[in-house]
């Protein structure tokens, strides 16, 4: 149990790194200069470049490379240029709203996923299995953002059931919270339930006609025993792999969908930042993406051995 | 699957892949749907003769009518013959990105498959692009390139090429394994001959499914970027852009944005069919993924 865990962890510290130096590279390939857009564009030259040596600018490339990493390493992750606050605190302000996001989001998508893809495996050709097929079509030929602004005209403007953007704590009541956030969330488990079913409905195919299914089903146990306990527990894998999957890709997503709901979290945070070139929070912001991917990958290895034994014997 | 009991001609297999294609009925459907979009693109300025840019203030927000078939914008430009123009736009940003993406994604997942001690180097690489969100990696690089089309396709190239190298390393990782490929190496084929003789073919199956959804992801995601402001910048009609305009109009005009967002479904939705009849046909094991 232990050892994979350990395992995984030490194979992704490589890649963390390797996150880290091309979030730096990919920052600082960026034509524009932060020193002027902090200094102002009518700022004096000397003002410039007294900035510049502020920042660390006038360094050499990979001295500020090392610089930074060093700064990494004891957890500082520099100042906003222009939030005048701490990369750190800004991130920290806005993850409960994408955070909040993706857990509403996945409460769907995990239930409503598992749910249409067991039972279209089990009712092949029926119209669970057709719509479901649909859907999963759907989700990867429709524009996020269009189906986003479309819902809102529908259910907040004309209907005026939901507020249309904006975000309300979880301190002032749960279901102000929910309320603010059930619209986006539905629109980006909407792209994912499909490739969920898809995903759990061919585990299960591959399950449910094996012997030990059929020998479950003739000792007398009930169908639904049968399909649950011991087919699908046998499907599990595929199903976590893709929900690992699907939870980076709720988080990626949810970049647009921020933007389209104004709601003020992360993906808003660092769409904001590369438009007015604030180095230190999007540098900050696309290493905490890029160790958040690497992490669930982590937890999905670990959820492997909880959910199949036969993970852990290897 | 039934195996063959002989290998046809090669001549003969293209011509049953074919047949096989047009069997298949996603296949059809999505081909169908790209060949029409992409014949109203080509024939854009013979289906409509008005300019896409042109403004026309007396001819404001005209809901959907017989002299406008999908209305007109805040400046008085037929939304249809901006789409038209868009789709052009659409289609060759897709059609670069899975080009370059295929091309040097392919490169990197032949190197890394056969030079085993560059493997784990170019996958962490790999592994670390693939650890930002696509759509995020993209804004960055387009937002460092400006507003262009050309930094569109940049930024998506650089964006999808990860996932186009692992499904390339993958398939040449079991085709290097078989006899004719060590038959080859015993015949004392060099490197670069067994990469390109040998082992490319023989990849090409999956290379291309993986870059017909390269091409759909492509498209949605210019329309992402063109909508956040990162695509080419009006008054160029994109997807995009267009429904980023008719956003503030979404309610009284809902038109605008209602057009563009139907032909990026509907391009998408193409491309995603043909590329699962393609699939099937041409490499039946490749599984579905994110």
């Amino acid at each position: 149990m232990f050892r994979p865990v350990l395992g995984s962890l030490v194979r992704a510290v490589p890649v963390i790194l390797v996150v880290a130096v091309l979030t730096f590279f990919l920052m600082h390939l960026l034509p524009g200069d932060p020193a002027v857009v902090i200094a102002g564009p009518d700022a004096p030259v000397e003002a410039v470049e007294r900035i510049r040596a502020q920042l660390g600018l006038d360094r050499s490339i990979a001295e500020q490379l090392f610089i930074w990493l060093g700064q990494l390493a004891h957890g500082n992750f520099g100042t906003s240029l222009v939030l005048n606050q701490s990369v750190v605190s800004a991130v920290i302000e806005r993850l409960p709203v994408t955070l909040s996001l993706s857990m509403i989001a996945m409460a769907i998508v995990v239930p409503v996923g598992v749910a249409c893809g067991v039972t279209a495996a089990y009712f092949r050709g029926s119209l669970v299995d057709q719509g479901m097929m649909l859907l999963a079509l759907l989700g990867v030929s429709v524009p996020s953002f269009w189906l986003a602004i479309l819902s809102v005209i529908l259910f907040s403007v004309v209907l005026g059931w939901l507020p249309s953007s904006g975000y309300v704590p979880l301190s002032e009541g749960f279901w102000p919270w929910l309320a603010a956030l059930i619209q986006p969330a539905v629109i980006l488990a909407l792209f994912q339930i499909g490739f969920l079913a898809r995903t759990t409905r061919s585990a299960m195919l591959e399950v449910l006609g094996q012997d030990f299914v059929r020998t479950a089903r003739s000792k007398g146990l009930t169908e639904w025993l049968a399909v649950m306990k011991h087919a699908f527990r046998n499907a599990l894998i595929p199903v976590v792999t893709a929900m690992g999957i699907i939870l980076s890709l709720l988080i990626g997503g949810s970049v647009i969908i921020e933007q389209v709901f104004a709601l003020p979290g992360i993906g808003r945070l660092v769409v904001q930042g590369i438009l007015v070139r604030d180095y230190p929070l999007v540098q900050g912001c696309l290493l905490l993406f890029g160790c958040t991917f690497v992490i669930i990958n982590v937890l999905i290895d670990l959820l492997y051995t909880v959910v199949d034994p036969r993970v852990r014997n290897d | 699957m039934t195996d063959a009991p002989a290998h046809p001609p090669v001549s003969r297999r293209w011509v049953q892949t074919l047949r096989k294609l047009l069997r298949h009925k996603s296949f059809l459907i999505g081909a169908t749907l790209v060949g029409l979009i992409t014949l109203a693109a080509l024939a854009a300025p013979l289906l409509t003769h008005v300019d896409p840019t042109a403004m026309r203030i007396r001819f404001r927000f005209r809901p959907p009518s017989g002299a406008f078939l999908a209305g007109t914008d805040m400046f008085g430009r037929d939304v249809m013959t901006r789409v038209l123009y868009g789709a052009r736009l659409s289609l060759w940003i897709g059609l670069a990105v899975a080009f370059l993406s295929g091309f040097f994604g392919g490169i990197i997942g032949l190197v890394a498959a056969q030079f085993r001690r560059l493997d784990s180097v170019l996958m962490r690489v790999m592994d670390a692009l693939m650890a930002f969100p696509a759509i995020l990696l993209a804004i960055g690089i387009g937002a460092t390139l400006g507003p262009h089309a050309d930094s569109v396709i940049i930024a998506l190239s650089i964006a999808y090429m990860p996932r186009t190298a692992r499904v390339v390393r993958a398939t040449a990782l079991v085709v290097r394994e078989l006899d004719y490929v060590q038959a080859a190496r015993a015949c004392g084929a060099g490197n670069f001959r067994i990469i390109v003789r040998h082992i490319l073919p023989n990849c090409m199956g999956s290379l291309q499914v993986q870059l017909t959804f390269v091409f759909a992801y492509a498209i949605l995601a210019e329309a992402a970027l063109s909508f956040l402001g990162i695509g080419a910048p009006p008054p160029t009609p994109s997807w995009g852009n267009i429904i980023a305009e008719g956003r503030d109009y979404a309610v009284e005009a809902w038109w605008i944005m209602l057009f563009p967002g139907l032909a990026i479904s509907l391009a998408a939705l193409g491309m995603n069919l043909l590329g699962d009849g393609l699939r099937d046909v041409l490499d039946p094991r490749l599984q579905v993924e994110g």
